[in-house]
């Protein structure tokens, strides 16, 4: 029999799967709704896309992946926001950078 | 019949036939082969090959085996050097040299390509692995068959460039590979291809290294061995698996978008089609930054170790040394794009990576005030492993003083491509990372391999490396600031011909260093005898690796040790507890040898070679036997073999007499011993 | 020291046996590769999004989207998702019939996603919009190719599970893999997530 929770593999319950689905499923259907009906303005439309994507994986993460704040995950925790914050700086910074270099150089 | 398509687009005439150096270095190659096949077919020692090296999971063979990679791409990176130096020295005006423009660019290519990746990192790796399990007191990795996977993916990845010599030629685009010259349209041989996929096959390599010892250390330590009292060198590998992890992956991306273009014609970095030459820079140094870092970690971590074992303090400041390695490693994905400060971003982009820069710059002042103030007050020793630290010191320094120079934009934009920059970055990877690698191989030598290396032919090496590298280097500083632009293979200022001459004269004394290291290396093993380190600590050292025999059996420890303090054996060394007999041995399981890691790194060596040349079949064929293996690995439940307690204790008793032989027990030769006690 | 025999031993030796943590183990190691993935991932979201615009002459992203498409291929991917969870279940249960029968559902579902997801590819290519026209395409196929990739080789190695479960039933290193497995799966409906934003939805806006 596999110890308890090991580790590294946090388990779920048939209510947290359900749960994790049909939140996913509402956020999805927000999100491809909004940009379908042209209900809110160009802006208004980007911010709630990505806010619903952002919230989306959050949702992922805690009742897919089992993420929360307990003992057993923070080292995958820690992993994640540090990854996070790496990606943060990795991807802002090519997309400011690579955007100023089309402003002044007007190449590509 | 030259121009007939053997198989794929490899032809007669790809073997560079006109070429008299090449030929020349190929002859080279094929006899140092046939000697050494010749040699273990003579010594009848293909089974012992084959059961005790090519299939073992071993993490101290496998450092071993890495080491042995660097060693020897070392070799093929400095003839490179000494080619481009004496190239230059002799070009002047009228004069050519001896290296046409085609060829002079494949090797400050291949130079830089090898030095970094097929020298600098299988060094730090093997480093790590022979070092780093003991320290912690684990007795292996996490992932025994991945780490073989990882020492196989980067020795076949070397033997891709190496077989470019003789097959086909090299990239003529830089270690760094820009477009459009990398694309197909400007470098239409196989020259960036074999770069691509050496570098991608050994980027899986690394990146599976970074996975493994993270894991190693945050998970496998010895019980009690928090993280702050893990020693330096266990703390800065930490550091660095995690620039590994988080950044080969943007290697992988940016050489596989290359290969894309090259291959199937897509427009990631094209002139033209909607393709950007500086998303390729862009994502080349979002890499290749954190990489610089990736190499000058492991080193601050050897001599993090060195300087407190030969001073015989505790390293002063572990807390601020820890918060600058973790300092270094976030801020070192933050500066990228000081390497293209003239690519053309403005200066607010520009200002805020400059400045990130010199930030780096006072983390690593830290740890160098660190490591004098726990010189200070120390009772300095001075063998091999303590001069190339002191040499690293004072060295390095300068080099980190140039670095803060160039993160300045404005005049990084007089200093960008000249000869400055090549100054700077030699300035800190050779005292740097290349001594940290030589003490570290010097300092871990004895227990890797259980004699040590000679102290003479150490010393000359030193002083030879120190005052060439000196010599080599420093007159590039002056060129820089005479605008003299680098990979130049002819030049026609006659201000500048001195110090290329003096550079060369660099190069020669560097060439004596690295004698005097072979020299060292073949007496040292013909005298092993007389050095054998019998008990297992030929330092007096603070660590847990100095507890166990040299080399140490292949469970590491027969009992886990429990760790109270920092410098573990130094706080038993204080408490008079050197060597206490535990009350029993039992079983050990040890990861069972293996060929799977073995042939799956010959398997990708076709892969490569096959998507090289255009050999669709082998390619292909390769792959699959490739999943295969893996598949076969990942279904294999029965992987461990047992040492029994029985034979733990016939090897453990050997080791007590020895010790009591040698009177390595006697407790009042310790009782000096302090370490930090946290 | 003033310690007895067996304190000093206790003092100076872990207690044996040694803890068993191969599967804790594997699956943080497991963990970092993912995060690995991450960057990897988002080196070609930087990418795409750099060449967003890079149309040279050929189809803008509003051309070649259908949502309808990506919504079917959303809803299936998430489907398949909830699926492996409960194959995990079945597993901490011990319900060996269970988890093989949700894993070939799990099959299934992501089957019919790359076969949307190739359905999508071929009718681009059939109209001249393949990855070789223009940088926009070549990152559009990639980004998503590579995930369409990832997938696959779960795929794979959902059948290499399947056979070693049919085999050697639900062992230590069989469940160890498992979860890995799971862990794998689950962060690929992530990154689609990111794909079905900043591509397909982004790219119609």
């Amino acid at each position: 029999m596999l110890q308890p929770s090991p580790s590294g593999a946090g388990r779920g319950t048939f209510a947290s799967y359900i749960t994790g689905f049909v939140l996913a499923v509402a956020l999805t259907l927000i999100a491809f709704i909004l940009v379908m009906s042209k209900a809110l303005s160009f802006a208004g439309t980007t911010v709630a896309i990505f806010s619903a994507a952002v919230v989306q994986v959050v949702v992922h993460l805690h009742y897919f992946l089992h993420l929360d704040t307990s003992s057993t995950e923070r080292w995958n925790v820690m992993a994640l926001l540090f990854t996070g914050t790496v990606l943060f700086i990795l991807v802002g910074g090519s997309l400011w950078i690579m955007f100023n270099l089309h402003d002044r150089t007007m190449l590509f | 019949m030259l121009e007939t398509d053997l198989i794929g687009r490899l032809r007669l005439s790809s073997i560079p036939y006109q070429s008299g150096i090449v030929m020349g270095a190929t002859a080279f190659m094929i006899l140092v082969i046939v000697i050494v096949l010749g040699s273990i077919t003579w010594y009848r020692k293909w089974g012992y090959l084959y059961r005790e090296w090519l299939t073992t999971l071993d993490h101290k063979k496998i450092g071993i085996m890495y080491v042995i990679v660097a060693l020897v791409m070392l070799l093929r990176g400095f003839a490179d050097a000494v080619m481009m130096r004496s190239q230059q020295a002799l070009a002047f005006g009228s004069a050519r040299g001896y290296l046409p423009p085609q060829h002079y660019d494949q090797i400050f290519s291949s130079h830089g390509t090898i030095m970094i990746l097929f020298m600098a990192m299988p060094f730090l790796t093997g480093l790590m692995n022979v070092a780093v399990p003991l320290q912690i007191g684990a007795r292996d990795v996490a992932f025994p068959f991945m780490n073989a996977l990882s020492l196989w993916l980067t020795a076949i990845s070397a033997m891709l460039i190496m077989i470019s010599l003789p097959i086909g030629d090299f990239s003529r685009a830089g270690w760094s590979g820009y477009p459009p010259l990398s694309e197909l349209r400007y470098s239409p041989t196989v020259g960036v291809d074999y770069w691509i996929w050496a570098l991608e096959l050994t980027g899986i390599g690394s990146l599976m290294t970074g996975i493994n010892f993270l894991t190693t250390i945050l998970r496998m330590r010895a019980p009690g061995m928090t993280l702050m009292r893990m020693p330096m060198f266990v703390w800065t590998t930490a550091c660095t698996n995690i620039l590994m992890i988080l950044a080969f992956p943007v290697l992988t991306i940016a050489l596989a978008l290359l290969a894309l273009d090259r291959y199937l014609g897509t427009h990631f970095f094209t002139a033209g089609m909607g393709g950007n030459l500086m998303l390729y820079v862009n994502l080349f140094w979002m890499w290749g930054h954190p990489e610089v870092y990736i190499v000058i970690l492991p080193a601050f971590g050897v001599y993090s170790e060195i300087v407190p074992t030969f001073a015989g303090k505790p390293l002063f400041g572990y807390t601020s040394m820890v918060y600058a390695t973790c300092a270094i490693t976030l801020i070192s994905f933050t500066v990228w794009l000081h390497h293209f400060f003239t690519m053309g971003a403005g200066p607010d982009v520009n200002a805020i990576f400059g400045l990130a820069t010199m930030i780096i710059g006072i983390p690593t002042g830290v740890k160098i005030f660190n490591w004098l103030f726990t010189m200070f007050r120390g009772r300095i020793v001075f063998p091999t492993p303590m001069l190339w630290t002191l040499g690293f010191i004072i060295t390095f320094t300068i080099g980190g003083a140039s670095g803060v120079m160039l993160a300045l934009p404005p005049a990084n934009y007089v200093l960008h491509n000249s000869l400055f920059v090549i100054a700077h970055f030699h300035n800190v990877l050779i005292p740097g990372t290349l001594f940290g690698m030589f003490a570290g191989y010097t300092y871990w030598f004895p227990k890797a391999l259980g004699f040590r290396l000679d102290e003479r032919w150490g010393v000359r090496a030193f002083w030879a490396w120190l005052l060439g590298f000196y010599f080599a280097f420093m007159p590039l500083y002056v060129l820089g600031f005479m605008g003299m632009p680098r990979r130049m293979e002819h030049y026609t200022n006659p201000a500048w011909r001195p110090w290329l001459e003096i550079a060369a004269f660099g190069v020669l004394l560097i060439l004596a260093g690295i004698g005097c290291q072979v020299t060292q290396l073949l007496v040292s093993i013909r005298d092993r005898a007389k050095n054998i380190d019998a008990s297992g600590d030929p330092w007096d050292g603070r660590t847990l690796e100095w507890t166990v025999s040299s080399p140490a059996p292949v469970y590491n420890f027969a009992r886990i040790p429990h760790v109270h303090t920092r410098d573990a054996f130094s706080h038993q060394k204080e408490k008079g507890l050197v060597h206490h007999r535990p009350d029993g041995f039992h079983d050990i399981k040890i990861p069972r040898n293996t060929p799977l890691a073995f042939a799956v790194g010959m398997l990708a060596f076709g892969f490569g070679f096959g998507m090289v040349w255009h050999i669709w079949w082998l390619a292909a064929i390769t792959f699959l036997l490739t999943l295969v293996c893996l598949i076969v690995r990942g279904s294999s439940d029965d992987v461990e073999d047992i040492v029994s307690g029985a034979e733990v204790e016939r090897i453990e008793k050997a080791r007590y007499r020895e010790l009591s032989a040698i009177g390595a027990d006697d407790q009042s030769r310790y009782a000096h011993h302090q370490p930090a006690h946290v | 020291m003033s310690m007895s025999a067996s304190e000093l031993q206790h003092y100076l030796f872990a207690p044996h046996p040694e803890e068993e943590e191969a599967t804790a183990n594997a699956s943080f190691g497991f963990w970092i590769y993912l995060m690995s993935d991450c960057i990897l991932f988002a080196s070609l979201f930087a990418t795409f999004v750099t060449l967003s615009r890079s149309y040279a002459g050929g189809p803008t992203s509003q051309e070649i989207i259908h949502l309808g498409h990506t919504l079917e291929e959303t809803l299936v991917l998430l489907c398949s998702s909830v699926t492996c969870g409960f194959a995990m279940l079945a597993m901490y249960r011990r319900q060996l019939r269970r988890v093989l029968g949700w894993l070939a559902v799990t099959f299934v579902l992501g089957l019919t996603f790359i076969s949307l997801e190739l359905q999508e590819f071929l009718s681009l290519v059939a109209a001249g919009h393949g990855p070789t026209h223009s940088g926009f395409l070549s990152a559009f196929f990639t980004l998503v190719a590579t995930h369409g990739t990832h997938v696959t080789v779960g795929l794979l190695w959902m059948l290499v599970m399947m056979a070693q479960i049919a085999v050697k039933g639900l062992s230590e290193p069989v469940q160890s893999r498992l979860i890995r497995f799971s862990m794998f799966w689950h962060f690929l409906d992530i990154v689609w997530v990111g794909v079905f934003t900043v591509v397909y939805l982004n790219g119609v806006l």
